[in-house]
């Protein structure tokens, strides 16, 4: 469990970037910060292994504060995943998945050799152990740095907008990895991103934030869908328009729903088809 | 020709201590300059006068500097250590500039993503940042290394022997094949080093040659990425 207790970043510059933040997210949960950017987010991210101080406050995992330790021993039991990879131009592939593992002291050949089991966890083929970052594309890249992120088997993975340099086709396919790993993995994830609908996909809890890190909404994909706190949700969520603007349509086999362009997305289905239904269900 | 075959082993001989009168500078110049640029890279405002002061440095003429150094400092003149001391001088004017530029083209995502996967500092530095900053402090050592070779001539002016020898006697006893056997040696020494140094960073910084590859094919798939969007 993650506790940010009355957390406040204000920068050298003046910028407050987080203003009094109190959240819990809880164990083996994937917890999205979503929000434009300058909100923050990756601030409350950067906290959690000390790359950003807070200003006040206290941050704490499994009851203890992060500010109390060493925060490079700290920084080595959280996996860190973030945009551009973020993965060492001059380390192999193979390399930089170990990278932790070798500044843990872990043997090279022993580091190896669960760096070539990541590789399969994260589905990448073991033939591109020897290469370097920049003869990879994006999303193996991505792929790479996810890996390197597991590769000390941590607790607490963070994940800063790891998609969004990729294109929309790869970043569909990753988000779909990314939420088979955490069901396989089990890990407490906090993931970064200014994208709604990755916020949904893969958060069990969504956090919307304003600027300041203004928490105006916390809650499960549904509970926010359901009953956006106020018309600032419900326009970041777009639950006035697009697919998420549904309707439902009599048709002569049974009732369908369609989006706010008239497109049919899908039809309803079971005993109570005849009934209205809230339109999340079909949400994709 | 004949003058060249009859001294061959004077050549030699003399090519050897400019070597060793060369490679000393070269050698102080790049491990006292890399403290020297980490700090007028880390410290902003100190690097400014940092790379203003060693680049005035390298404005001294070259005899004044032999001439002076010895002055001031009160040590003889005609010594090698007092070439080896200007030289040096010079070879941190232009690596201090290097190493600040160095370790400035090393990507700060790279740096941030290091911090978090837990490289302490010292660690980073040595694992992460220096040899990033790689191809930029060769580059500089590169020139450094042939600009201190064919700078070390001028030792034979305040009485060091080394190939600049073969430029006075030859001037004065008039035998150009003397002075031209100089400058060829000299050249040859120059080129020969400089391909070491560029064969030695190509084992040290093999990603280098991967990613100059890679950077073209990214640059074409960006352009259509752009285009498409």
């Amino acid at each position: 469990m993650i506790e940010f207790r009355n957390v406040t970043k204000r920068f050298p510059d003046g910028t407050l970037a987080v203003n009094d933040f109190s959240l819990v997210l809880p164990s083996r949960k994937t917890t999205v910060f979503v929000g434009s950017s300058g909100c923050g987010k990756t601030t409350l991210l950067r906290m959690i292994n000390r790359m950003v101080e807070p200003t006040s406050g206290d941050v704490e995992i499994d009851g203890e504060s992060v500010l109390g330790g060493d925060p490079v021993k700290l920084r080595r039991s959280i996996g860190y995943v973030m945009q551009n990879s973020g993965l060492m131009p001059h380390f192999s592939v193979i390399d930089n998945v170990s990278t932790v593992l070798r500044l843990n002291g872990v043997g090279r050949t022993a580091a190896h050799a669960r760096a070539r089991e990541l590789l399969d966890t994260v589905g990448l083929d073991r033939a591109l152990a020897d290469r370097y970052p920049s003869q990879l594309s994006g999303g193996q890249q991505q792929r790479v740095g996810v890996a390197r992120g597991l590769a000390a088997n941590p607790n607490i993975l963070l994940m800063d907008e790891p998609f969004g340099a990729v294109d929309p086709i790869v970043r569909v396919d990753l988000q779909q990895e990314t939420s088979r790993l955490q069901r396989e993995l089990d890990k407490t994830v906090v993931f970064v991103t200014h994208d709604i609908d990755e916020a949904f996909l893969l958060g069990d809890q969504v956090v919307i934030l304003d600027k300041g890190a203004r928490i105006v909404q916390v809650g499960s994909p549904s509970e926010i869908i359901e009953s956006p706190a106020d018309d600032f949700v419900a326009a970041f969520i777009g639950a006035d328009r697009g697919r998420r603007a549904l309707s439902l349509k009599q048709t002569p086999r049974g009732l369908v729903v369609v989006d706010s362009e008239g497109r049919t997305q899908g039809a309803i289905v079971g005993s109570d088809a005849a009934a209205p239904a809230s339109a999340d269900g079909a949400a994709p | 020709m004949n003058w060249v075959v009859d001294n061959f082993g004077l050549i030699l001989q003399l090519t050897v201590i400019h070597l060793q009168q060369s490679v000393i500078p070269i050698v102080l110049g790049f491990v006292l300059s890399l403290p020297l640029g980490w700090v007028a890279w880390r410290y902003r405002l100190v690097r400014g006068p940092v790379i203003v002061l060693t680049g005035l440095l390298y404005t001294i003429p070259s005899l004044a500097l032999l001439i002076l150094l010895p002055a001031t400092l009160g040590y003889s003149a005609i010594s090698a250590p007092n070439l080896i001391i200007a030289l040096t001088i010079y070879a941190v004017a232009i690596l201090v500039r290097a190493v600040a530029d160095g370790l400035d083209s090393v990507d700060e995502d790279v740096r941030q993503a290091a911090t978090a996967t837990g490289f302490a500092p010292f660690r980073r530095f040595w694992a992460v940042e220096f040899p990033l900053a790689g191809p930029v402090i060769l580059a500089g050592l590169r020139v450094t290394a042939v600009s201190t070779i064919s700078l070390a001539t001028v030792g034979i002016l305040i009485g060091v022997t080394n190939l600049g020898y073969l430029f006075t006697n030859g001037l004065e006893r008039r035998i150009i094949a003397e002075v031209f056997a100089g400058v060829i040696a000299v050249v040859i020494i120059a080129l020969v080093f400089d391909l070491v140094l560029m064969l030695i960073g190509r084992a040290l910084m093999p990603w280098t040659r991967a990613n100059a590859a890679a950077a073209q094919g990214a640059a074409a798939r960006v352009a259509t990425t752009r285009a498409a969007a």
